[in-house]
């Protein structure tokens, strides 16, 4: 048997009490995702020079173009919305111990179903009050299903999420792309678009907007869904299992759980809030679902849910933060000439220096805080 | 309890393949006319050899087969072994059996199809060779995709820029190299972030995932885009006598470099594994990195070492993309390639050889389906695209039995102090 | 041996500190050259942080090490090695994926070009287990072969590297009372061969019976050393846990009642699944302790696992309060009135990261009062946590501090408390006394007899013979997954059980195979 020794981590010597410095080692580890995010932005300024512009009047623009103007505030906040919900998803799963990799797929697998519940003349002359809460949840039953396939292989065989929920995102992009694409028979496709998309959903099932400004009902759900996570996962006999399952699956069986099902559920409600984001941003948003709507977005939620460190009201700050890089990103690319996949290595090292916060706080001189109920997910491949 | 789930595992597999060998035998051999034949080729031109087989009979061929396999897996304990070999055996005959119901009143090329499947299988090799370094001394590689996504787009970009300036099979020499080091440099990065930090090994991953995605995106948009017209790529080499051997010759001795490489490497993974110091040291690491820490084996360094290698081997994957196939680089390029290898690497259970075979057969599927749009089947091209990521999970789901990971996998090394 | 001849090993002053614990209090002690030097102490007085340092694999915090005279610093095994010192870990240090051979030469290879020299390996290891007489089958794999014969590689693998000071930690742990006394011979072979031998354990008897010299530590210090000579049992253990121990728990006659568990011809797979419960047959009545002795290993585990629920038996038949929950999942048999102590406490027994509250309502989380339907009552687990940790002495800064923060001890005590809290009927308790200090030991086992007393039907299972003969109405012993005898608390002895323990029924057959064993080994060497 492999050994768990618990971690004794290099400490810098112990300050005396009462001194400046004992009080900073009560405050800083809370402190460790602002840091990563410093860190992160800095090595970004190093790489801007390295291209050859000014940091400066980059991040200026970065700034500027997404908290900048009230308009610039209110496409931050819609650009949020998705990550808030599909990183309440991935922290889901990794509070009962799974690594969903398969936000991705899930939000497809769900803006599949919502649009189609959108724009089917089945459902046309639906009042809005009907039609809104049964596309969004097909789209949670899309993403449910995605999502479950890789639990219940999981519970069933042992197979490892992590290379089911990725395999399941590349067969969601590419049916997504034949269902959107095929002309014969003709399923999703809009014949009349000059590129391939699905037709517009009807007027009845889009979000509400919200006070006149491109704010959509769906940043609503997000806070919605952000209390309802939380209270599930801390307040609920539900929750209690998923933890236990995620912290001590041994003891989840020794206590009489039912470790199996624990798992589908897990898998099923994780990849329904990723369903319902996907959903959000094709009900709120456009309107319509293309082959490559969301690139990229349930990668990103994981970064955003390892960020929020899988705390469900965490998710609205780091969500935010998410929507905030990329929505300057556009305005940084016009005043700076940079490309905007800067964004993405900036928000790469954000999430490296999250993940190995060990480093932000050997940089800091950080002390340990005691550990969480952080589950593991690397437990081999198989069982 | 692992036997009896093994057992009633078998006996799902037998009713599967009893199911399938009626619907061959009873279904689909009669509706082809008894007189069309899928002629196999050979080799090209005329001289070649070539079988003419009768497509209905060969299916109720396939078909008894299946459906004696599957009696068998139902006949009980005597005869597991023979059944599980034979559904195996079965499991395999898939890919012929389909080529030649594709072809059905066609000709197609066996060589061909051989040929196309060892080199779409080469990328899929080398990321399961090098998954095996790097696991085997325990640290889980699911950082495999973007280290030969780094390597694919490092290894472009030096071409890009010296491609003007050197000869150019000196600049796609050094361009090569370049992806290898870019690929050992990502994996230093998940060393460090999982042996030293000790940082999830799987989180770990992901974040190199991540971060190749947006560096590589980030380099093509920036300097890349002016992509210059005359993708070139490594040049084939015709390895002399070997070549003009019959039937072997030209599917595996007149191929490009990194073809090469991957079969020497599975043979030198192979060997330094099971036979060399280096290798023993290595599956004890993985498997019980205390003990060998008690006789005095450097834990940590020979993990570092094992991850920095698999990343080497990564970026020559990588380097298939885009030096020796494609010739350019496009984002995302590896198209999950690297998540595939690890299936293969799983598929043979830690072995060289026998993520080989995984790849191979990834490979095949790949191969299987171009060849699908060559002859014209009204299948969409997502839907083959599609076919190694279900056989992926197929694979996971333990259709060759259970794969034992190493057993320190997953778990930083902690030196008491 | 003359005065002039230079100690093989000598510590002086060695100090050791982790964060709260002082593991090893400047202790200082001597190894003669060619003796056999017993280090005596309760679980946790510093035996094996001391030598671990002298192994390289922790650094003391203060002191000194000398071999054979001379100053050394030791910072990692190798350098260990390099000054012959071996040691043979209470854990197995084998890599149960390779070779005997493999195991015993990783790290001192012998190559020939680049690859491997494993006939030349082979050779030296037949070599070494000729000249003391340590049968090891090099060829074989290290995950099947029987724990006594992956001791005996372990020690060939010490002496592979020349080791001339051998340290056995906690050798007889997993042996039978035969097996042992085997042992013995190789050690005593060894030291007359001009090894020395530092011989770590807790039983008193072993140390009486092989030991030169003796030395006990407690809570860190060593409190003395003494000859077997000069000392018995008794002085031994006052010095081991500094007061009079009582080694009877006090305890009435029982009263046995109604049948509680019946299990009848149960059959059990082990996770490589093979049969590791072969047709146990038993039954436990209300307010009697029925106690299954024997070596670890025996099926104990997998018996436990099935009558809880934890694994699916392949045949027979469970029965509680005349139910039959054979192959019923866990929860099931919990609410039909089972606790169940399990044996590895971090495992199975508690969420390490949840606090001591959450813990103590591990199993009953979803019931009312802790849950009205799917939503939790946080006050009323507080205020049950509070009680709790009041009733069973809990040691706790806080009903909210994580379980992992608590020491051994208090973690089992928590455990005892949840379980014991409830109205049931039967008690299923597996080591339940498994590394943890006198205090707690005594606690619990006053928690079992009190249990018993008021009408539980307790079967306990424990490789420590003292508790399952302090604790027992009846004693069952388990070996190779049968029980193999039953008999009266009373009528049973020490030695009687030890025997069965070995299996003594099956000596001859026993016999047979090592002799095949030897005649085997003996043609490859020839």
């Amino acid at each position: 048997m492999a050994d768990r020794v618990v971690a004794e981590t290099p400490q810098p010597a112990k300050p005396p009490p009462g001194s400046l410095l004992a009080a900073w080692d009560r405050v800083a580890p809370a402190t460790v995702p602002f840091f990563a995010v410093f860190t992160a932005l800095l090595i970004g300024a190093g790489i801007i020079r390295f291209a050859g512009a000014s940091p400066l009047v980059a991040y200026r623009a970065l700034w500027e173009g997404s908290f900048g103007t009230p308009a610039a505030l209110a496409n931050t906040l819609v650009k949020s919305t998705p990550y808030i919900i599909a990183g309440l998803a991935v922290a889901l799963g990794f509070k009962a111990g799974l690594f969903n990799i398969g936000a991705e797929g899930q939000l497809y697998a769900g803006g599949v179903l919502a649009v189609l519940v959108g724009f089917h003349p089945a459902f046309a002359g639906l009042p809005p009050l009907l039609h809104v809460p049964l596309a969004v949840l097909a789209g949670a039953l899309g993403g449910m299903i995605w999502g479950a396939i890789p639990g219940i292989l999981k519970a069933r065989t042992g197979a490892h999420e992590v290379i089911n929920t990725i395999m399941m995102n590349f067969i969601a992009i590419r049916l997504t792309d034949w269902l959107i694409k095929s002309k014969d028979p003709l399923i999703l496709l809009d014949p009349s678009a000059s590129t391939p998309r699905t037709p517009y959903i009807a007027p009845s099932a889009a979000l509400p907007r919200l006070l006149d400004t491109p704010l959509h009902a769906g940043l609503v759900l997000a806070l919605v869904l952000v209390l309802g996570v939380r209270w599930l996962l801390y307040r609920t006999t539900v929750g209690f299992e998923l933890r236990t399952v995620g912290a001590n699956p041994n003891a989840a069986r020794y206590a009489g759980m039912n470790v199996s099902r624990t798992i589908v559920l897990a898998m099923a409600l994780s990849g329904a809030l990723a369903g319902m984001a996907g959903a959000g941003e094709v009900l709120g948003g456009q309107g319509y679902l293309s082959p490559d709507f969301f690139a990229g977005i349930g990668f990103d939620s994981i970064a955003v849910a390892l960020l929020a460190r899988s705390s469900p009201v965490g998710m609205i700050p780091a969500g935010i933060l998410w929507g905030a890089l990329l929505n300057g990103a556009g305005l940084m690319q016009i005043r700076a000439d940079l490309s905007i996949d800067l964004i993405k290595i900036v928000q790469a090292l954000i999430i490296m220096f999250v993940a190995a916060d060990q480093i932000v706080r050997w940089l800091y001189r950080i002390r340990v805080a005691p550990p969480t109920e952080e589950a593991v997910f690397s437990r081999g491949w198989g069982r | 309890m692992w036997p009896t789930v093994r057992l009633q595992r078998l006996h799902v597999y037998a009713l599967l393949f009893l199911v399938a060998g009626m619907w061959l035998t009873v279904g689909v051999s009669a509706r082809f006319p008894a007189e069309e034949t899928t002629t196999l080729t050979f080799g090209i031109g005329r001289t070649a050899p070539k079988v003419a087989l009768p497509v209905g009979r060969t299916l109720l061929a396939v078909g008894v087969y299946y459906v004696v396999s599957g009696l068998l897996g139902l006949a009980g304990r005597r005869f597991v072994r023979p059944a599980t070999w034979a559904m195996i055996f079965g499991g395999l005959l898939i890919f012929p059996t389909v080529l030649v119901a594709a072809a059905a009143g066609k000709q197609t090329n066996v060589l061909t199809m051989l040929n196309e499947s060892l080199r779409l299988g080469t990328p899929i090799a080398l990321g399961a060779i090098a998954g095996i370094w790097c696991e085997r001394s325990g640290v889980i590689n699911i950082a495999i995709e973007g280290m030969m996504l780094a390597g694919a787009c490092f290894g472009f970009t030096t071409f890009f820029f010296l491609g003007e300036r050197l000869p150019a099979n000196q600049a796609l020499f050094i361009s090569v190299l370049v992806a290898v080091i870019t690929g050992g440099l990502m994996a230093l990065l998940h060393g460090v972030l999982s042996i030293t930090f000790r940082t999830d090994q799987i989180v770990s991953g992901t974040v190199i995932n991540i971060l190749a995605i947006g560096v590589t995106s980030f380099v093509r948009r920036e300097y890349l885009l002016s992509t210059r017209a005359g993708r070139v790529t490594l040049p084939s080499i015709e390895i002399p006598l070997l070549s003009d051997l019959p039937v072997v010759g030209p599917v595996l001795f007149n191929n490009k470099p990194i073809f090469y490489s991957m079969f020497l490497l599975v043979i030198v993974t192979h060997v330094v594994l099971f036979y060399t110091r280096w290798g023993l040291r290595t599956r004890a690491v993985g498997e019980h990195p205390r003990a060998a820490d008690t006789v005095g084996i450097d834990v940590i360094r020979v993990r570092y070492i094992n991850v920095f290698i698999s990343g080497l081997i990564a970026g020559l994957g990588g380097a298939w993309f885009s030096l020796e196939t494609v010739g350019g680089f496009d984002d995302l390029m590896t198209n999950g390639k690297g998540f595939i290898a690890l299936a293969a690497m799983i598929f043979g259970k830690w072995t060289p050889l026998g993520g080989l075979g995984g790849a191979m057969l990834f490979g095949f599927s790949e191969a299987l389906g171009t060849r699908f749009q060559i002859l014209g089947i009204p299948l969409p091209s997502q839907f083959l695209q599609i076919v190694p990521y279900v056989v992926t999970m197929v694979v996971l789901a333990g259709l060759v039995g259970r794969a034992i990971p190493p057993a320190a996998i997953g778990q930083p090394y902690e030196k008491q102090s | 041996m003359s005065a002039h001849v230079p100690p093989a090993l000598e510590v002086r002053g060695i100090t050791k500190r982790f964060p709260g614990v002082l593991a090893n209090d400047h202790v200082s002690f001597t190894l003669r050259q060619g003796e056999i030097h017993a280090l005596l102490g309760e679980n946790g007085a510093g035996k094996t942080t001391l030598m671990n340092i002298i192994y390289g694999l922790y650094r003391p915090d203060e002191g000194d090490i000398y071999v054979r005279g001379r100053r050394v610093e030791i910072h990692s095994p190798n350098d260990a090695i390099r000054l012959g010192i071996g040691m043979v870990h209470q854990h197995f240090m084998l890599v149960p994926t390779l070779t005997v051979t493999e195991n015993i030469v990783l790290g001192h290879e012998v190559t020939r070009g680049p690859l491997l020299d494993r006939r030349h390996a082979r050779e030296r290891i037949q070599e070494l287990s000729r000249q003391y007489g340590l049968l090891v089958d090099p060829d074989a794999y290290v995950q099947d072969i029987s724990v006594g014969h992956q001791q005996r590689v372990e020690i060939v693998k010490a002496l592979y590297r020349q080791a001339d000071i051998l340290i056995l930690d906690e050798p007889t742990s997993v042996l039978t009372p035969q097996e042992a006394e085997d042992l013995f011979a190789v050690m005593r072979s060894l030291t007359a061969q001009g090894k020395s031998i530092i011989f770590i354990t807790h039983k008193l008897k072993e140390v009486l019976a092989v030991a030169d010299r003796i030395s006990v530590l407690r809570a860190g210090r060593l409190v003395g050393t003494t000859t077997p000579a000069e000392t018995d049992e008794a002085t031994l253990a006052a010095m081991m846990v500094g007061r009079e121990v009582v080694l009877r728990v006090e305890k009435a006659p029982a009263q046995p009642g109604e049948e509680v568990l019946r299990v009848e011809g149960l059959r059990v797979l082990d996770d490589r699944g093979l049969p590791a419960v072969n047709g146990v047959s038993l039954t436990v009545r209300a307010g009697e302790v029925l106690g299954i002795a024997g070596v670890q290993g025996n099926g104990q585990t997998e018996l436990v696992e099935a009558l809880t629920g934890l694994r699916r038996p392949e045949s027979g038949r469970i029965l509680i309060n005349g139910r039959d929950v054979t192959g019923r999942p866990p929860r099931l048999i919990t609410e039909a009135g089972t606790a169940h102590v399990p044996e590895d406490r971090q495992r199975d027994g508690m969420v390490a990261a949840y606090t001591v509250a959450d813990n103590l309502v591990l199993n009953t989380y979803y019931k009312p009062p802790f849950a009205r339907g799917l939503v939790r009552d946080e006050a009323q687990v507080a205020q049950f946590g509070r009680r709790l940790v009041r009733e069973f002495d809990i040691r706790t800064p806080s009903i909210y501090a994580q379980a992992r923060t608590l020491s051994g001890g208090n973690q089992q005590k928590m455990i005892v408390a949840r379980e014991f809290s409830r109205p049931i009927s039967l008690l299923i308790a597996s080591q339940p006394t498994r590394g943890i200090d006198v205090g707690a030991i005594e606690f619990i086992h006053q928690h079992i007899v009190r249990l018993r007393d008021q009408g539980v039907a307790v079967l306990l299972v424990s490789a420590e013979l003292d508790e399952v003969m302090a604790l027992s109405d009846r004693i069952a012993v388990m070996y190779r997954g049968e029980l193999i005898a039953e008999m009266p608390a009373e009528e049973a002895t020490r030695e009687q059980l030890g025997l069965l323990m070995a299996g003594v029924q099956r000596e001859e057959e026993l016999v047979h195979k090592m002799g095949v064993t030897s005649a085997h080994a003996e043609g490859e060497n020839g």
